[in-house]
């Protein structure tokens, strides 16, 4: 019988870049500095390293195919490593791999590295998909960008619970106020400027109901985590140890697409969650949950999410939101180091720089941002459109805690 | 008897003021204000010859059994591709048989589409065939301040052809064939190259029309003043006159050229105005239509008393009263791609249109052929080879067509990311009535109209045209119902 990876796996160190428009750095600088952050917070001997997984979305226009691009920049001496791809929930896939890794008793010592160069490209936003839809999906589907296929949810979502659109927007514009609130406290996000409301309300169109700050930062960079077993990580002479409680992924089947949704949730994220706190053995995640880093790609996605985690009730994001129980001083603080939308979004790196944060807070290393005696930590991915995508949710906490 | 079993018409909704020509380009060309009346059509952006003809023939086969269709014919001088059989897109659409039809282009001329009319007479008149839809559709570009660009619109006519329910019997028609070069186009080249006015208009159309139509009345025995409708093109308003007075048809009878409405469509304009008469008319009138380019094609039709009760589809009456101004002479001349404008680095993406997925899934890309569980019933669309509803997992599917239902929105944006021609681009979620849901791109609209709940009805339209290989992909597209 599966027992879930519930305390089975500690991160003995984690690194993370700087997230932003990094002009200078190429994706193999940015590898370096994310590792030799987490090798010098590991404290162990690069040898160590028995395998690595490795996360990268858009590798056409950025890092390349396959695994060699981290086993080269890093100089890894001939181990495995297995490239991972999963859209926005790549980084979280890597981790997992990892994870699995050491929790399979296979080996001791294992990397999860998530890189993404999206600066390259020479326009704003994420790149273009059509050439990686397939080749039957470029014969119809519409030619959706990530922030139409995510603002298609707010006309829903208004239609579903009969909030008008204005309160929505209202709550959206909030979501992009505190986050980037969080992010003047973190020297390492994209965007650090705090922002009024009435530039979020005013900013320029995107993507109906979408305006420019209800969109994430899209950036470069880099996070990693060195991952080994609680005895192991004891043994080399850690003593407060943050641990892995939930790893859970779900997928789109179609339905969403072809059968029956009402769009105003994600499938895959309620379902994800779901288990998730089963496997952590957490029954109430309103109370339970101290701080959460979710896939903020849009600010509607946010908003929709607290629902799908079962923290918000269904149809009170919004009141949740705008009462400001998600902000940095609410009961369940959401985005507390900026989240996508002002740390930044280097896609294969944001589920790792997630748990990165979240180490931090449980370890009380978060300097200015630090949140009290934070217990357990959320972190959530949605990679793909809200008509099909991929969940990935982790949980972290002290270990035995 | 033989004749014409049902009818439909397409004008697309835009519609350009010929003052707004004038007021942007009557410096450059004063002359043009010599025309300036009424509007002309002009086809959306993602439209062109054959998803006009698609319209036109959908709305001619409603009700009409599309798997009795033994032959396909579209008329156009504007068809998208030069060798890949462009009438073929069309039966696709219609998701019409394949075997033991033969399906033809008709083109290279501004009569082609009573050539193809007549060709279709013909061939039911041999046995040969049963059932034949014609098709005629012209999008045609003209450069900025000309005459033809005064004059041309854009438009489809569809006729079906058969023996039974004959609402229009065919008289027997009468041709001409000459080559007169009133204008031409090369091969490869984007424009008409036009000779003089007034040799066109006295030479052309002033003795051309009236010398077939008087070898038609011959041939038949048949006095003009047998005829309740004389339909013939002539975009010269005056000479459209002159031509009635040469021929001895009363002026009250002879339909007028659509200058006003819609413009001249082309290969379609003969077919446009039938269809237009025939919405009009009463069983027992006699109708006469010619196409004029490079000769002079005449047909007679005499109206039956099944005419009374056909229910007439949108038609070109229906079209023509659906219609939408468009002030903005840079969009049309942009829609058209006569002025450059820029898409950005995200609109260079280019990949080329893989024909081996294009032939596996012609049904659903062409037709918006879904499937129906056989075990369930759920009608889903793409088709795959699992039903799509939970714990079912039927693998044994019949064929379910999307394209003649209607549904509703359930989700939208418009996004002014996505490169488009005419941002922001607008699509979202569609739950059809009866089953299946799928997210289509949305045109014909305008965001600030649409509402969750909105119904929907399908469109084929042109989805990408890749300039680099030249090939033009099509799909269906969702039309919100604006007025209701």
């Amino acid at each position: 019988m599966a027992s879930g990876i519930r305390d089975k796996v500690a991160i003995l160190g984690m690194g993370c870049t700087r997230f932003g428009e990094r002009w200078n750095e190429g994706p193999e600088d940015l590898m370096v500095e994310a590792f030799d952050e987490a090798l010098a917070d590991a404290g162990i001997e690069r040898s160590l390293i028995q395998a690595a997984w490795f996360g990268s979305c858009f590798d056409d226009v950025n890092v390349g195919k396959s695994a060699l691009p981290l086993s080269l920049s890093l100089r890894l001496p001939n181990i495995a490593v297995t490239r991972v791809e999963n859209f926005c929930a790549s980084g979280t896939e890597a981790f997992r791999g990892a994870v699995y890794a050491v929790a399979s008793g296979a080996y001791d010592v294992v990397l999860a590295l998530g890189a993404e160069k999206l600066k390259d490209i020479g326009y704003g936003g994420l790149p273009e998909f059509s050439s990686a839809m397939g080749t039957l999906n470029y014969l119809w589907f519409p030619n959706v960008t990530a922030p139409g296929s995510f603002a298609m949810l707010a006309s829903s979502y208004s239609a579903r619970y009969n909030i008008p659109m204005d309160e929505i927007k209202r709550a959206m514009t909030h979501i992009s106020v505190k986050s980037h609130a969080n992010g003047t406290k973190n020297p390492k996000a994209h965007l650090r400027k705090a922002v009024s409301d009435d530039q979020v309300m005013n900013a320029p169109m995107i993507a109906y109901p979408l305006g420019l700050f209800d969109c994430c930062g899209v950036s470069d960079g880099a996070a990693c985590a060195i991952v080994t077993t609680p005895e192991i990580a004891k043994s080399l002479g850690k003593k407060d140890l943050v641990t892995v409680k939930a790893l859970q992924l779900a997928l789109s089947n179609g339905t969403e697409l072809a059968y029956d949704w009402d769009g105003a949730h994600f499938v895959t994220t309620t379902k994800a969650s779901t288990e998730a706190y089963k496997e952590a053995g957490v029954t109430d995640p309103r109370q339970e949950i101290s701080m959460m880093e979710v896939h903020d790609c849009f600010s509607i996605t946010e908003l929709i999410t607290m629902e799908d985690l079962h923290i918000s009730k269904r149809g009170q994001g919004p009141k949740d939101i705008l009462d400001g129980f998600y902000d940095a001083d609410g009961q369940v603080p959401c985005q507390i180091d900026g989240g996508l939308k002002c740390f930044g979004h280097p896609i294969g790196a944001s589920g790792i720089r997630m748990v990165y944060e979240m180490y931090l807070q449980l370890l009380g290393r978060a300097g200015e941002r630090q949140l009290k005696d934070p217990r357990l930590g959320l972190t959530h991915n949605l990679g793909g459109l809200p008509i099909m995508n991929v969940c990935s949710i982790a949980i972290l906490g002290k270990y035995c805690a | 008897m033989i004749g014409i079993t049902s009818y439909g018409g397409y004008i697309p909704r835009l519609r350009l003021s010929r003052m707004v020509i004038i007021q942007n380009m009557a410096w450059y060309f004063p002359v043009i204000m010599a025309v300036s009346q009424g509007e002309k059509s002009v086809a959306n952006w993602d439209e062109d010859a054959v998803s006009m003809a698609v319209a036109a023939a959908w709305d001619c086969m409603t009700g009409q059994d599309r798997q009795r269709l033994d032959a396909v014919y579209l008329a156009s001088t504007t068809l998208p591709f030069a060798d890949r059989l462009n009438a073929g897109i069309l039966a696709a659409a219609l998701n019409a048989p394949e075997e033991g039809v033969v399906n033809a282009d008709f083109g290279s001329c501004q009569k082609a589409g009573t050539t193809a009319a007549i060709t279709a007479l013909e061939a039911l008149a041999s046995g040969q065939k049963q059932s034949i839809l014609v098709a005629a559709s012209d999008q045609r570009r003209a450069k900025l301040a000309t005459m033809q660009e005064m004059f041309i619109g854009d438009g489809a006519a569809a006729l079906l052809m058969g023996k039974e329910d004959v609402i229009a019997s065919y008289l027997g028609s009468h041709s001409i064939n000459c080559d007169f070069i009133d204008h031409y186009k090369g091969c490869g080249h984007a424009y008409d190259y036009n000779w003089e006015e007034r040799w066109v208009r006295d030479e052309g159309y002033g003795k051309i029309i009236p010398q077939a139509i008087a070898g038609f009345l011959k041939k038949t025995g048949l006095s003009i003043k047998d005829f309740a409708r004389v339909i013939y093109p002539c975009y010269f308003s005056g000479t459209h006159k002159a031509i009635a007075k040469t021929i001895g048809a009363d002026p009250a009878v002879v339909h007028g050229n659509l200058h006003e409405v819609c413009g001249d469509t082309g290969t379609a304009h003969s077919l446009v105005m039938l269809v237009s008469a025939l919405e009009d008319a009463q069983p027992g009138d006699k109708l006469l239509v010619a196409g004029f380019g490079q000769g002079c094609d005449v047909l007679g039709f005499e109206a039956t008393d099944k005419l009374a009760a056909f229910k007439g589809p949108r038609g070109i009456k229906g079209s023509l009263s659906q219609r939408v101004e468009m002030p903005n002479y840079q969009k049309f001349a942009k829609f058209r791609d006569l002025i450059t404008a820029d898409l950005g680095i995200r609109g260079e993406a280019n990949p080329n249109t893989s024909l081996t997925a294009l032939w596996r899934r012609k049904k659903m890309i062409l037709a918006l052929a879904g499937c129906k569980c056989r075990k369930c019933g759920t009608a889903q669309f793409p088709p795959l080879p699992v039903c799509v509803k939970p714990e079912c997992l039927g693998k044994e599917f019949d064929e379910y067509e999307f394209a003649d239902k209607q549904g509703s929105i359930l989700m939208f944006t418009g996004d002014l990311l996505s490169p488009s021609v005419d941002p922001p681009a607008v699509y979202g979620m569609v739950a059809f009535d009866g089953g299946g849901r799928t997210m289509l791109d949305f045109t014909d609209c305008n965001l600030n109209q649409i509402t969750v709940g909105m119904k929907v009805k399908m469109s084929f339209r042109r989805r990408y045209a890749d300039q680099m290989r030249g090939f033009t992909g099509y799909f269906w597209k969702a039309v919100p119902q604006i007025e209701g």
